[in-house]
């Protein structure tokens, strides 16, 4: 039985076993173990050529990886929370992703950049919040979020496999919520599908990450109201598997996307967007989001108000579903 | 035992004020680690116990319309320039008399009345920011000098070396107070930083660089006072690096494997900033040791009494929390 964060140092062994290209880069992941623990042993057991503990330099350490990658290497870096990440922006959104089309493929540029992100845990503003959206509208990045200890490893392990950079983001809140078994053999999980956890015919709710627990409950509560929702967790931020949300969307007729990233611009928008762009005509009611809010994420006072929870969804789904 | 020279512009009662405010620093930060154990105060939160004279010397030399930018690891520096501990530690508590409405928290305190331009949770990010106050006070004529703090760890990041360059081409009264407590993190600076000095950057720039105890309250207000009459000329910035050490863990949890207990001991007891100041105030004959004790005890209350403040106070409403994002 592992945790999620477990999970993803797990991951990281298996890889760093099968694969000497692999090396794992990053501030405080070697002797420390990650702040969340998510490289716990691994510098003990590859040493600190594989596990390389580095200065507090996100764009260096970003940059010289795409150079590693270039050269054949197959670097993880660890960006200690999502925030951190910006210093490296210019390096990921100008370099990191473009690598392949600039060189027209003869550079692959197989890395992973991997990021707790994400609220409800108490923590400040850049220490919670949700930006995957500047990612995603970033063409030729990959960017995938797991939703369970499970789905955690063999994604990150499909993400290490895969010739693209990934982006791959870690609900912090879920890093330690539950337990559950997870092989400890090498598996993947596909990288750009989307994930139905639960089935349904009345509405869907798609979310990925830290939402799908509480869509969770909320199909649970919903079916004491006789309505039936289908959970589909997206998992592949980019690219959006369309086939599984047309469908689905198709079926119910009705859609809720929760996420916690502010509403404005967040990847529910781009949802909705290719939802009325081809099924409209499959839908009984708006496309509805339920989301955070437009501003920097408030500290812990406040965090509840902020974050989408069960209620607001119920809410949400009790709104379509009465429709006229 | 501190043996610098006691810098002439410091009266008795200024010493009496220094010594208090160190007390206040070392007591605000051992109350919000206790409320953080005890699960008041949740979240993150970077302590300053046994960093104590680096903020108070630094600030000392400061005209209250002087600046300055802070870190992550701010509560020190917010004090030493002023800040109301009551309202410093409502942020904490996430109490809407806090500094941000209790909408930001530990690493977002700013001040501006008292000139504190604000902490800052993203580490090297306040270094740019003292470099665009500072060439405000030069292209108004402002007069001010802008201190900007950060730590060893943020001398590595690419902001650090983007706003020396600045500062020294366009000759900034700025001075660049680096807080160098050895570690970024679990990360020695001796491993991340191939010099032996981060003062000794400064020759890359054209700046001058100096190098000090920065547990030695003295020695501080020294270079700080040079830094900033240099600046306050017009003759540019400078590059201190005071070397000293925090006690706690860098954070909440923090098993603290990068380190010995040796050398945790070595600075508790050797060199602790304030222990330090009292010996010598006592071997100089400045003040007497009740008068410090009684100073050391109002600090205490004092902190007592901002705890009871953010206990009382409301938290932040629903309806706030969309407010201030924009003007
Ligand atoms: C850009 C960025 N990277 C990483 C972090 C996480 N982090 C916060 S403080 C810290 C260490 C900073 O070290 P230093 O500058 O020496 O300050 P100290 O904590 O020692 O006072 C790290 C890695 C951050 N807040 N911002
Ligand atoms: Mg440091």
């Amino acid at each position: 039985m592992l945790t999620m964060v477990q999970s993803i140092a797990d991951a990281q062994r298996v890889a760093l076993e099968l694969d000497e290209n692999v090396l794992l880069l990053g501030e405080d992941i070697g002797k420390n173990g990650g702040v969340f623990r998510a490289t716990e042993g691994l510098w003990e057991q590859f040493g600190s050529d594989r596990v390389i503990d580095t200065p507090l330099s996100e764009a260096g350490i970003v940059g010289s990886s795409l150079g590693l990658a270039m050269g054949g290497f197959k670097p993880i870096v660890e960006i200690q929370f999502l925030s951190f990440i910006t210093p490296a922006f210019e390096q990921i959104v100008s370099h990191v992703a473009r690598m392949r089309l600039r060189s027209q493929g003869v550079f692959s540029n197989s890395m992973v950049i991997r990021a707790p992100y994400g609220g409800g845990i108490g923590a400040p503003e850049l220490h919670s919040d949700s930006t995957e959206a500047y990612f995603v509208h970033t063409p030729g990045l990959r960017v995938v979020v797991p939703s369970s200890p499970y789905t955690a490893k063999g994604l990150l392990l499909g993400a290490i496999e895969c010739p693209d950079p990934v982006l791959f983001l870690e609900p912090l809140r879920l890093y330690r919520s539950r337990k559950e078994e997870v092989p400890s053999s090498y598996f993947t999980c596909p990288i750009d599908k989307a994930k139905r956890w639960r089935e349904g015919e009345d509405v869907t709710l798609i979310g990925w990450g830290a939402m799908i627990p509480i869509l969770i409950d909320a199909s649970q509560m919903l079916i004491e109201q006789d309505i039936s929702a289908e959970v589909i967790d997206l998992q592949s931020l980019s690219p959006i598997d369309e086939d599984t949300i047309f469908d689905s969307a198709r079926k119910t007729g009705r859609v809720v996307i929760v996420h916690e990233a502010p509403r404005t611009c967040g990847v529910g928008a781009e949802i909705a967007a290719r939802l009325s762009e081809e099924v409209i005509d499959s839908l009984e009611a708006p496309i509805k989001r339920v989301a955070g809010y437009d501003v920097p994420y408030p500290l812990f006072a406040l965090e509840h108000a902020y974050l989408p929870n069960v209620n607001k969804v119920v809410r949400a789904v009790m709104e379509l579903v009465y429709f006229q | 035992m501190i043996t610098t020279k006691i810098p002439p512009s410091l009266s008795t009662n200024q010493m009496r004020k220094l010594y208090h405010q160190m007390w206040l620093i070392r007591y605000f930060d051992e109350k919000v680690d206790e409320f953080f154990a005890r699960g008041a105060i949740h979240g993150t939160t970077h302590l300053c116990v046994g960093q104590e004279a680096t903020a108070t010397g630094a600030c000392y030399v400061l005209e209250n319309e002087d600046k300055i930018t802070s870190t992550h690891r701010g509560h020190g520096h917010c004090i030493a320039k002023g800040a109301d501990v009551n309202r410093m530690m409502a942020e904490l508590f996430a109490k809407e008399t806090g500094y941000c409405k209790g909408k930001g928290g530990s690493m977002h305190i700013a001040d501006v009345d008292q000139g504190n331009l604000g902490a800052n949770g993203i580490v090297g990010g306040g270094i740019p920011i003292a470099v665009g106050a500072a060439l405000t006070s030069k292209m108004k004529n402002l007069g001010y000098v802008v201190l900007c703090f950060f730590g060893d760890g943020a001398a590595n990041e690419g902001s650090f070396h983007e706003a020396l360059n600045l500062a020294s081409i366009w000759k900034l009264p700025v001075v660049f107070f680096c807080e160098n407590n050895q570690y970024g993190m679990s990360g020695p600076v001796k491993e991340m930083v191939n010099i032996e000095n981060i003062g000794d950057r400064a020759s890359a720039y054209g700046i001058p660089g100096k190098v000090i105890e920065g547990n030695d309250l003295f020695s501080v207000i020294e270079a700080t006072e040079k830094a900033v009459a240099r600046a306050r000329k017009g003759n540019g910035p400078t590059l201190i690096e005071a070397k000293t050490y925090r006690w706690k863990g860098h954070s909440k949890s923090d098993a603290k494997k990068y380190r010995t207990k040796e050398e945790e001991q070595y600075w508790r007891k050797e060199k602790d900033p304030i222990q330090l100041l009292a010996n010598r105030i006592i071997s100089d004959n400045l003040l007497a040791k009740e008068e410090l004790e009684a100073l050391q005890l109002q600090a205490r209350e004092q902190i007592d009494s901002a705890v009871e403040f953010a206990e009382k106070s409301p938290a932040p409403s629903l309806t706030s929390l969309e407010l201030d994002v924009y003007a």
